[in-house]
């Protein structure tokens, strides 16, 4: 049984070698078999046509089958079949197989945050939940990321990433403020990430941040991507839950509005985004960033908000049940 | 998508585009300027990936600064647009940037040009042009009713009949556009044409 197994595996690997001492070239009928001497190149190149010929489907040709016997034939065809067993899926192609395994687990940006400036500063707000496709891998993300005492950034996108590139513009900021004596400005914190960003644009980073704070002009807001897109605005919101957060943050929006007021309207729309959003949920955080820095106003699970947006009412009974009465 | 068009007029040119920013299905901004005063009489309208557009723009623009502040002179738009074109050609086979660009300019002399530059480094000497889903409305359009040394007036009214054109005809069409003139006197912003006006914040 070994015996056979290792002298099948052997013409296997070898083909080439066993070819010329047993079969004869494929096209050719028995009585012309030559038996030439080649030197190494021309019996190389031989066996390349060889093989490149045995690969062709013949089933059309007539003299094919008609030339060698049929059970020469068949023999062939089970000595040069693929090996008996399947390649793993994903062996093919290492590097593809790599990159379509990171796709299926990437973040893709499952997340709810916005942010937006009013006449009594800038309020930050985000869910808190981290996926991985389908599954729910935290419910208690800090997904606002405090640079400095009066800068704030929010996470939308790979936590890694988000978190590392923050902390790290975080030092820059401090590094300018030594260097030059004075706070560095929302506006240039911004463009100080976005260039960063932009220099490693295609190389894999998911970052899709809103950097807010409050400077020397006043209150600040700016939207950085890993795209290296830079936008400059009064309201944005982040993530796959930002439809949802856009449709009750632009209705209920004034630039008038108390922080209460503000308060409430990012908590509602945080809250109707994580209710149709599945990537989003857990808690609501709430920031406002005003003249003497930011300062955490609340974090409600939004279960509870939930019931407290639609408390539970009595559903009315349509028939009840009566006992039959006695016969 | 974005729409970046323009035109020469008698002594003047005029670069209008689109001002959304846009991120898949979502509107981030409806007010994103995207027409850049290079200097005092030269535009730069630009339309693609918003991080290409942003830092290449600012390129050119502090490159421009800095051939004034070391030469005394400021360059004129012909330079201005071979030496664009030279960066994006010298980009383009390592690392490519995808903006589509349109350069007006006015320069003593000369007069009014206007330069299309295409993101794989093409480079033509316009009277009028147009990028993006709205170019396929507004260069015939162009064609039919532009003339040489339009007035003002007249420049604007068609600019503003392609605007209505693109706002009926294309589908995913851009609410707002900023239109901005160069002649003589400068570089400036003509007109916003707005049909989705934010709330603006009374900044401190």
């Amino acid at each position: 049984m070994l015996l056979l197994l290792f002298r099948l595996s052997f013409l296997s690997f070898f083909p080439s070698l066993s070819l010329s001492q047993h079969f004869a070239p494929t096209g050719t009928k028995p009585h012309q078999r030559i038996s030439v001497s080649l030197n190494f190149k021309q019996r190389k190149q031989r066996e390349e046509k060889r093989r490149m010929m045995m690969k062709l489907d013949t089933s059309g040709l007539e003299s094919f089958s008609a030339a060698v016997p049929s059970a020469m034939a068949a023999a062939e065809d089970q000595l040069f079949a693929p090996p008996s067993f399947d390649l793993p899926a994903g062996c093919a192609d290492f590097d593809k197989f790599q990159m379509e395994a990171k796709q299926t687990l990437k973040h893709a940006k499952g997340t709810t945050t916005l942010a937006f400036i009013f006449n009594q500063g800038v309020i930050v707000a985000a869910d808190s939940r981290a996926s991985m496709g389908g599954y729910i891998s935290s419910q208690s993300v800090k997904k606002i990321i405090e640079i400095n005492p009066y800068m704030l950034g929010t996470m939308a996108g790979g936590a890694a990433d988000c978190q590392f590139w923050h902390r790290n513009l975080g030092i820059k900021c401090r590094l300018h403020e030594l260097a030059n004596k004075r706070r560095i400005s929302v506006t240039g914190a911004s463009k100080l990430l976005a260039n960063i960003l932009y220099s490693y644009r295609g190389m894999g980073l998911s970052i899709g941040t809103m950097i807010a704070g409050w400077d020397e002009k006043g209150p600040g807001l700016y939207y950085v991507d890993s795209e290296g897109g830079r936008l400059k605005g009064n309201r944005f919101s982040v993530g796959s839950g930002s439809p949802y957060a856009y449709g009750v943050l632009d209705n209920g929006y004034r630039p008038d509005m108390t922080v209460d007021e503000a308060h409430e309207l990012a908590r509602r729309a945080i809250y109707h985004a994580t209710f149709r959003d599945g990537a989003s949920g857990g808690v609501v955080s709430v920031y406002h960033v005003g003249p003497n820095g930011w300062k955490k106003l609340s974090g409600d699970d939004v279960s509870e908000l939930h019931y407290k947006y639609y408390p539970v009412q009595p559903t009315p009974v349509e028939h009840e049940m009566v006992d039959a009465p006695p016969a | 998508m974005e729409c970046v068009f323009g035109l020469v007029g008698k002594g003047f040119a005029i670069v209008a585009a689109d001002t959304s920013a846009v991120n898949s299905i979502l509107v981030h901004k409806s007010n994103e300027d995207k027409v850049m005063v290079l200097d005092s009489h030269k535009l730069l309208g630009a339309s693609g990936e918003p991080g290409d557009r942003v830092q290449f723009t600012e390129y050119i623009q502090k490159n421009v600064h800095l051939y004034q502040f070391r030469n005394g002179i400021p360059l004129t738009t012909a330079a201005t647009a071979n030496f664009t074109r030279g960066e994006l050609a010298t980009a383009l086979r390592k690392n490519p940037y995808s903006v589509n660009i349109l350069l007006a300019g006015y320069d003593k002399g000369v007069g009014p040009s206007m330069y299309y530059i295409d993101y794989i480094a093409t480079m033509h000497k316009i009277e009028k042009g147009a990028f993006g889903y709205g170019s396929y409305f507004c260069l015939s359009m162009m064609d039919r009713l532009y003339h040489p040394d339009m007035s003002i007036e007249e420049a604007i009214d068609l600019i503003d009949k392609c605007i209505i054109e693109i706002r009926t005809r294309l589908v995913v069409a851009p609410p707002n556009f900023v239109i901005k003139i160069v002649d003589q006197d400068g570089a400036r912003e003509y007109a916003w044409r707005e049909s989705i006006k934010s709330p603006d914040v009374s900044m401190a």
